[in-house]
């Protein structure tokens, strides 16, 4: 468990919601500066499987090590790795009673990792590089939901983290704003920093990630790069669903 | 008409009745939202809190056994319990008649204030919660920080229509002649031998405090809603 290069590392994950079993043994290994795309048909665990890497549902089997803490262990304090892993949520969550710049200062803040005057400068170029610099004083009402989520990207990137999980990403924006949206996650991918995305945009997928995972019935059914997952697929589910997505 | 030159001749001669009923009901009212803020605050919490022993919690289950116990027995009853029962369970703090049933009305309140509170806390989106998890926050920073705040919104309003009901319950104190509105009545009722008459005239005052009342509630709700645009 070991390796340098490992950032993530998921051994035989289980995560049942009562009876319903969503999670039936997932073992993965995400590298470092890897970009990952996780797809597959709603129901699959898709979403659960990412939302377990940060412990936002805690699983019910199986260990998941975080640059080398296993962080499924009820000893480990989980905020303080939570700080390195950036969450971007569906419907963006984000924090209704803050403005845009206080979205982005709090936790940096708060958690102490910086000053406020030092988060008060890494808003300004954090919102410049999304585009939404005149938006800082106000309130995420005001926002479109495609500036919402690239206010949610940033506010994730203000703690400086080793890997960001998206967790469809673009799924709840009108049309014309998921290309805002995508445009940052690719921008932000060239940066080298890790990355985990479930979407159902197979476009992008195709093009931004290094690694595709497949998944359907609790388990990861197939993976690949995206030409072997997306071009030559094995499985006959991996086909199935491909045909009958379009992209 | 009879009906109004008795109201107008009444209001004119005890006047000053009225609005000390009106003063004590107010005073009651609030003393009581206030008190019950506080103690339904608390019980919000007991009633959210995780801690117990395996699956039992048992600060969540006294909470939700109160605000059961009050929210299914009459006020009335619950007047008449601490008014009897204080005095002869607690004799050693020499509670005056108002005390006891001032002390009831905040037993009362507590338990409505605490639905007020937790259904407040509970309406605020989770994602919200979740968002400020995935950054690191602890359970506690993110209550204080992004849970409270917008819980607050739909608190406020919430616990100033309790304030209105409980302006209005009070009148049942007047069962204990403690000097709020509805006792002024019976005594004007008393001395004059009129009922109709002083009766529609605090009926008025109960009605003029809180249709302004609610309207400035209202006033707040548009204010807040205003506020994060």
């Amino acid at each position: 468990m070991n390796d340098e290069n490992q950032l993530i590392q998921v051994v035989d994950l289980h995560k049942s919601f009562g009876s319903l079993q969503v999670l039936q043994g997932v073992t993965e290994h995400i590298s470092k500066g890897e970009v990952v795309s996780i797809i597959g048909p709603s129901g699959g665990g898709k979403s659960t499987f990412l939302r377990c890497l940060n412990l936002l549902e805690v699983p019910t089997g199986g260990h998941i090590y975080f640059e080398g803490t296993d962080i499924t262990d009820k000893k480990v304090d989980i905020n303080v790795h939570r700080q390195k892993m950036g969450m971007v949520f569906q419907h963006f969550n984000v924090f209704n009673n803050l403005t845009v710049g206080k979205n982005i200062t709090l936790a940096p803040v708060l958690l102490g990792k910086k000053t406020q005057a030092e988060a008060d400068d890494m808003a300004r170029e954090l919102l410049e590089r999304v585009g939404l610099s005149d938006k800082i004083n106000q309130y995420p009402k005001k926002l479109s939901g495609g500036q919402k989520q690239r206010l949610a990207i940033v506010r994730a990137l203000a703690m400086e983290p080793d890997v960001m999980l998206f967790d469809e990403p673009t799924s709840a924006l009108d049309p014309e704003m998921v290309g805002e949206v995508l445009l940052v996650i690719k921008d932000l991918v060239k940066t080298g920093l890790t990355t985990v995305i479930v979407t159902h945009e197979m476009g992008f997928a195709k093009e931004v990630s290094n690694r595709v995972l497949f998944m359907d019935g609790g388990i990861i059914a197939e993976k690949g790069t995206p030409d072997e997952v997306f071009n030559h697929p094995q499985n006959p589910r991996t086909k199935e669903f491909l045909s009958k997505v379009l992209y | 008409m009879e009906f109004f030159s008795v109201m107008f001749k009444l209001w004119n001669q005890y006047w000053k009745l009225f609005l000390e009923g009106l003063g004590m009901t107010l005073f009651m009212g609030f003393l009581t939202v206030l008190l019950s803020t506080v103690f339904g605050a608390v019980m919000a919490l007991m009633r959210r809190s995780k801690w117990g022993i395996g699956r039992f919690r048992p600060l969540g289950a006294i909470a939700a056994v109160y605000v059961e116990v009050i929210r299914g027995t009459p006020i009335l009853l619950q007047l008449y319990f601490f008014y009897f029962m204080l005095p002869q369970w607690v004799p050693f703090l020499e509670l005056t008649e108002f005390q006891c049933v001032l002390i009831a009305c905040c037993v009362n309140s507590t338990a409505y204030v605490c639905e007020i509170i937790r259904s407040g806390i509970q309406a605020v989106d989770f994602g919200q919660t979740e968002a400020a998890r995935s950054l690191g926050l602890n359970g506690r920073q993110t209550m204080i920080h992004i849970v409270l705040p917008q819980a607050v919104k739909n608190i406020l309003p919430a616990l100033c229509n309790e304030f209105v009901a409980i302006v209005k319950e009070t009148s049942l104190a007047s069962t204990f002649f403690v000097g709020e509105l509805m006792t002024q009545f019976k005594t004007i009722q008393g001395i004059t031998y009129r009922v109709l008459e002083p009766l529609t005239i605090v009926g008025i005052i109960y009605f003029l405090v809180t249709f302004v009342m609610s309207k400035l509630i209202a006033l707040l709700e548009r204010r807040m809603n205003a506020s994060e645009r």
